[in-house]
């Protein structure tokens, strides 16, 4: 025992100075253990956001551009009723706008999207908290819950307008019956994966009943809950454009579904490549707009988010 | 509100029995194997404003004690009475990563009852006693290891809570880290006047704290000892004394390892 040996000669010193010094000495530590030990957080510069984030995608896009505008011009593909040229789908972009029907084509199908899936988190956020925390619902309803999430929505369609009829509430029904599972089982999940840490501190805080759930699990809950609301939104929209599809009628006003099929039955295919490129648009727009800022967002403030 | 911790440091507005007493208090939980019995007749009292530490090795069940003291597990036989809810502070520091170091704290005042416009002043006050004066609204994960156990500590200070149990707390800290929260635990112990009863592993470390020392033999957990620490207060770690009574009680728990060994 080495130290043993220092000990006794800093003692015959006198033992108070020490300990005051070493007081002293402490508080110095413990202000230089801070600041060595603090993690700095930085903002990416804006020019390297650009050439990170920005430039691959657009570099992506444009290379399929040129294979696209290549298979055209070279004649690869000589057939415009089977390949249009990016130009012909462009005059179609063009010539919707000058009519002004670009804009309602989107938002006759955004605003149904949207709106269900609204409808979508409403009942599935309940309704996932109640089969997370109540054992006797999970196992009642948890694998069907879990099931309905493979059923390819599409199969909803038939009944829903058997059901309803060729309206808006067939369409709502439709993004329900794919969106809501998603949502619930998103939740279910992120309540599951809850680290058990938390909900014992919880505990030892005082928290029980509602104030438990509502201010330690569904915060703890959140990262998974918010995989499930994207994930739910992706559902929702797959299965607005499938109810669109298959049940177009001259009432429900034309969205982008619509545009598909009217393209089809008008055999036109720069119709259909435009109707098919929207339909691709607004469900990433949705995505970068809402969905990943806001995941970004919660993940970043947990810690959660690595920077490469 | 703002007044409790001055108050506490009057020393005893609440002198009426001790801060925790276990009394012939055992535990067995259901294995594959049959009823397994991890503590066993257990008596203990803490008395307010004392600092205990328990010690002993693996499968001594002292975190299973402890967890029946904070109230989070029954016994299977035996009384555990406490003033009011324990608090309890873990070897992971447990503060909510959605919540700032500050909203942690006050999260916890809120649980307790404390009014809202109250709750800001005492986190900050709180952060304060832990020497953490500018964290109220840093992250979780923008705070070291030794950082995040300040804070810990200060929202288990936020319950205003007569006694404070501590699960190997420092447990997974560096030396040095661990030998400035020593130092702060200490003091905060001494300002505040909380009965402390401290789990480890680490003898030096259970000498440096307390003012009494209890081993627990292992499976089953029994108090196989106790000794009083009487070398005063502030201690360190490297101390003559500190390190004469380690050696005492190394000893020991060792005679209760190798008993194992024997059958």
């Amino acid at each position: 025992m080495a130290s043993t040996e220092t000990t006794t000669v800093t003692e015959g010193a006198g033992p108070a100075a020490v300990k005051d010094g070493g007081r002293h000495d402490m508080s110095g530590l413990e202000a230089g253990l801070d600041a060595l030990e603090t993690v700095q957080t930085t903002r990416i510069p804006l020019r390297q956001t650009l050439v990170q984030k920005v430039l691959p995608p657009l570099t992506a896009v444009l290379l399929v551009l040129v294979v696209w505008q290549g298979l055209v011009s070279f004649k690869i593909v000589d057939d415009p009723s089977k390949l249009p040229s990016p130009s012909a789908v462009w005059d179609e972009v063009s010539d919707a706008w000058l009519q002004g029907t670009l804009l309602d084509y989107i938002w006759t199908s955004v605003s149904r999207g949207l709106l269900g899936f609204l409808l979508a988190l409403a009942i599935g956020t309940p309704l996932g908290l109640v089969v997370a925390r109540v054992r006797f619902i999970r196992s009642a309803i948890g694998p069907i819950l879990s099931g309905l999430q493979s059923l390819p929505s599409v199969a909803w369609v038939p009944p829903a307008v058997i059901w309803l009829g060729l309206d808006n509430k067939m369409m709502y029904a439709v993004i329900l019956l794919g969106a809501v599972p998603s949502i619930a089982n998103g939740l279910v999940s992120g309540v599951d994966q809850v680290p058990p840490l938390f909900l014992r501190a919880g505990r030892t805080l005082g928290a029980t009943g509602l104030r438990h759930t509502w201010h330690i699990v569904l915060p703890a809950a959140l990262p998974g809950y918010l995989a499930g609301l994207k994930q739910g939104w992706a559902f929702s929209w797959r299965s607005l454009m499938a109810a669109e599809i298959i049940a177009s009628s001259p009432d429900l006003g034309i969205g982008l579904g619509q545009l598909l099929e009217n393209g089809r039955n008008a055999s036109s295919m720069s119709m259909v490549f435009l109707a098919i490129f929207l339909i691709l648009i607004v469900g990433i727009a949705i995505d970068l707009l809402i969905f990943s800022p806001l995941e970004r967002r919660v993940l970043r403030s947990r810690g959660l988010l690595v920077r490469s | 509100m703002a007044t409790t911790l001055a108050k506490a440091a009057d020393g005893g507005t609440q002198t009426t029995g001790p801060a925790a007493r276990i009394e012939h208090v055992s535990k067995s939980f259901a294995t594959p194997a049959g009823q397994q019995l991890v503590l066993d007749d257990i008596t203990l009292d803490v008395a307010p404003g004392e600092f205990v530490t328990l010690l002993g090795a693996s499968g001594c069940g002292k975190s299973t004690l402890l967890n029946l003291v904070a109230g989070l597990d029954r016994p299977s036989s035996g009384e555990i009475s406490t003033q009011g809810r324990p608090a309890l502070m873990f070897q992971e520091h447990a503060l909510f990563p959605w919540l700032t170091a500050g909203k942690n704290i006050e999260l916890a005042l809120k649980l307790r009852g404390v009014a809202k416009a109250d709750r800001r002043t005492r986190a900050e006050e709180l952060l304060e006693l832990v020497r953490l004066n500018g964290a109220y609204g840093k992250r979780v994960h923008e705070l070291s290891g030794g950082m995040r156990q300040r804070v810990a500590l200060a929202r288990a200070l936020a319950q205003d809570s007569r006694l404070l149990l501590m699960d190997e707390p420092f447990a997974a800290l560096d030396a040095i880290t661990r030998d400035v929260l020593h130092d702060e635990l200490t003091r905060i112990w001494r300002e505040t006047n909380v009965s402390v009863l401290f789990v480890t592993h680490n003898v030096r470390e259970a000498v440096r704290l307390a003012e009494r020392v209890v081993l627990l033999s292992s499976r089953p957990g029994r108090v196989a000892h106790e000794w009083r620490v009487d070398i005063p207060q502030p201690r360190r770690i490297e101390d003559t004394a500190v390190a004469e009574l380690s050696v005492e009680i190394t000893e020991q728990l060792r005679g209760e390892i190798r008993r194992h060994g024997q059958h």
